[in-house]
């Protein structure tokens, strides 16, 4: 087994209540059922959409990021699957995609390659 | 944990009402962005954690929490309600204050106040329908406009044009004696409305939309719960939904179709709900005062008792349709009495009862005019005549449910050859209309 990360980019909302509760709902569902095939690693953590970019030589302090609300990261999920192949399948169950979100699968480096 | 279904509807109207209460009437969009805002965390936190102990009580406090963090930022820029301003010059008593204002009654006597603020009196039945609809019973627009079957631009303009009306009223409505009184029949006939929507809509997905019919349900016992609002009439209007309620489970059958008062399995029937009809309309009967409510109620609890369709006391049901028919002249309301009087004198009496019917004309793009007419032909063994009421019904029809009822209607004209059983109590399908 290997371990990837799952980045969720974009894809906020839900503009009425009812929607937002579906939309959790699935959510809810979709953790649910991948961690009952042994595939959550760690459930991880939902981000705040802006933060402080700190950058170059001189440490400048901007607000930030400052990719398009599309792009940013609003949480991500540790996963544990057996190849990227599998990750990349459990992703496409993401409820994201209906509100024209992204899920960014990353494999984490092993140390012993 | 679960979370109960629509919480976050139900949780919606009570933020909005607490803010708007807060920042005034007339930011009342601020209002639902904060709302907005609270059920945005709750998704983002909430898929990652879990729902917590106390969902509501989680909302709430965020909502205050950005209450708070709008009337620091706004405080000189926004205008908010007038009771606000001392606080504002003072942090320090600032948040006790919004804390006192989020207190469970509180929000509870807002979302009345609220209720009563919708039904404006300048405002259209229709737009203070969808203003209830969309301020405390959380929908968007665009679920209020498939709810109505309306467009979306047509909602939007609407509920627009509403709130302008609200913010334009300066303050709230004040939940006291006088104005209570003076405005609960608007606030009563909105969610009889709303109710009716739900339960005879012209939704051309569905003829029964029970989401509707709970929201009207849930915005009533509001009513109930304040001893102002809490006349004979609206127990009676109450009492007037637990009966049809009590029958929504029967009202399309297993295959999806269309069943008439006359065709349901009553044994479907929610005996919960009628006996809860039961209790509220003998608390409906206090006092001189006789609404439509109170004649309706117990029209439908008389259906109700009956266990089956050819139990129906005919007798009394004609009396109180008299009795509606001196408090609401409508044709619809006319159209129902003679229907009655056709199950209680038979078929000719009740076509003759229908073509005296004051105001016809009105009733000629009611589909289930036209029903009635071809049920009551068909009773007396006219079936081609019978054919063509149906026919006529059917090309009115404004959903796939109704059509096909009276689909099975057309075809039984082709079925029954020769003239009809006497008795045959048991195919009849006329109507259930209702005057709105």
């Amino acid at each position: 087994m290997s371990e990837y990360v799952f980045l969720y980019r974009g894809g906020e909302g839900g503009r009425s209540p009812e929607r937002a509760q579906q939309m959790m709902q699935k959510w809810m569902a979709w953790f649910k059922e991948m961690a009952e095939k042994g595939h959550v690693k760690d459930r991880g953590q939902p981000l705040e959409r802006a933060g402080k970019l700190v950058n170059g030589k001189q440490k400048t302090v901007t607000d930030g990021p400052f990719a398009e609300t599309k792009d940013v990261v609003g949480g991500y999920t540790l996963i544990e699957a057996r190849d990227i192949e599998q990750a990349v399948e459990l992703s496409k169950g993401c409820p994201i995609f209906e509100v024209d979100g992204a899920v960014e699968v990353r494999p984490v480096m092993k140390l012993n390659m | 944990m679960e979370l109960d279904e629509h919480l976050f509807r139900r949780e919606a109207g009570r933020i909005v009402a607490t803010l708007t209460r807060i920042f005034g009437v007339q930011n009342i969009a601020l209002a639902e962005d904060v709302m907005q805002d609270a059920f945005c965390r709750a998704l983002e936190v909430w898929k990652f954690r879990g729902v917590p102990e106390n969902p509501s009580a989680w909302l709430m406090t965020t909502a205050k929490n950005r209450a708070l963090d709008v009337l620091r930022r706004e405080r000189t820029a926004c205008t908010f309600a007038p009771e606000l301003g001392r606080l504002l010059e003072n942090e320090r008593i600032l948040a006790p204050a919004v804390e006192e204002l989020f207190h469970t009654q509180a929000i509870q006597d807002d979302l009345l106040r609220m209720m009563f603020s919708c039904c404006h009196s300048r405002l259209p039945e229709e737009a203070q329908v969808a203003l209830v609809l969309h301020i405390l019973c959380g929908f968007s627009v665009d679920e209020i406009a498939s709810a109505f079957v309306s467009s979306h631009a047509a909602v939007e303009k609407r509920i627009t044009r509403a709130k302008k009306v609200l913010a334009g009223s300066k303050r709230l409505f004040e939940v006291s004696v006088a104005d209570v009184s003076a405005r609960l029949p608007a606030v009563q006939r909105a969610l009889y409305l709303l109710f009716n929507e739900g339960y005879h809509g012209a939704s051309p997905e569905s003829a029964v939309r029970v989401e509707l019919c709970q929201e009207a349900m849930r915005m009533v016992r509001v009513l109930l719960e304040h001893p102002l609002a809490a006349t004979p009439a609206t127990h009676a209007l109450a009492a007037l939904m637990c009966f049809d309620a009590a029958r929504l489970p029967s009202r399309v059958d297993l295959s999806g179709n269309l069943s008439s008062l006359f065709d349901q399995d009553r044994s479907l029937w929610d005996s919960g709900l009628i006996s809860e009809g039961q209790s509220l309309l003998e608390l409906s009967a206090k006092g001189p005062e006789l609404t439509e409510y109170h004649v309706e109620a117990a029209i439908a609890c008389v259906h109700s008792m009956a266990q089956r369709s050819e139990d129906t006391d005919w007798g009394t049901i004609v009396s109180l349709y008299d009795t509606l028919m001196g408090i609401q002249q409508s044709p619809v309301v006319a159209l129902n009495r003679a229907i009655a009087l056709g199950q209680r004198d038979g078929p000719e009496r009740g076509l003759e009862e229908i073509r005296a019917i004051a105001h016809r004309d009105r009733l000629a793009g009611y589909p289930f005019y036209h029903a009635a007419l071809g049920q009551f032909e068909f009773r007396s063994g006219r079936l081609e005549i019978a054919r063509e009421h149906f026919r006529t019904a059917q090309a009115l029809a404004r959903n796939t449910m109704e059509r096909q009822f009276l689909e099975r209607r057309i075809c039984a004209c082709k079925g029954a050859t020769s003239a009809p059983l006497a008795d045959e109590q048991n195919d009849q399908s006329t109507v259930e209309a209702r005057s709105s």
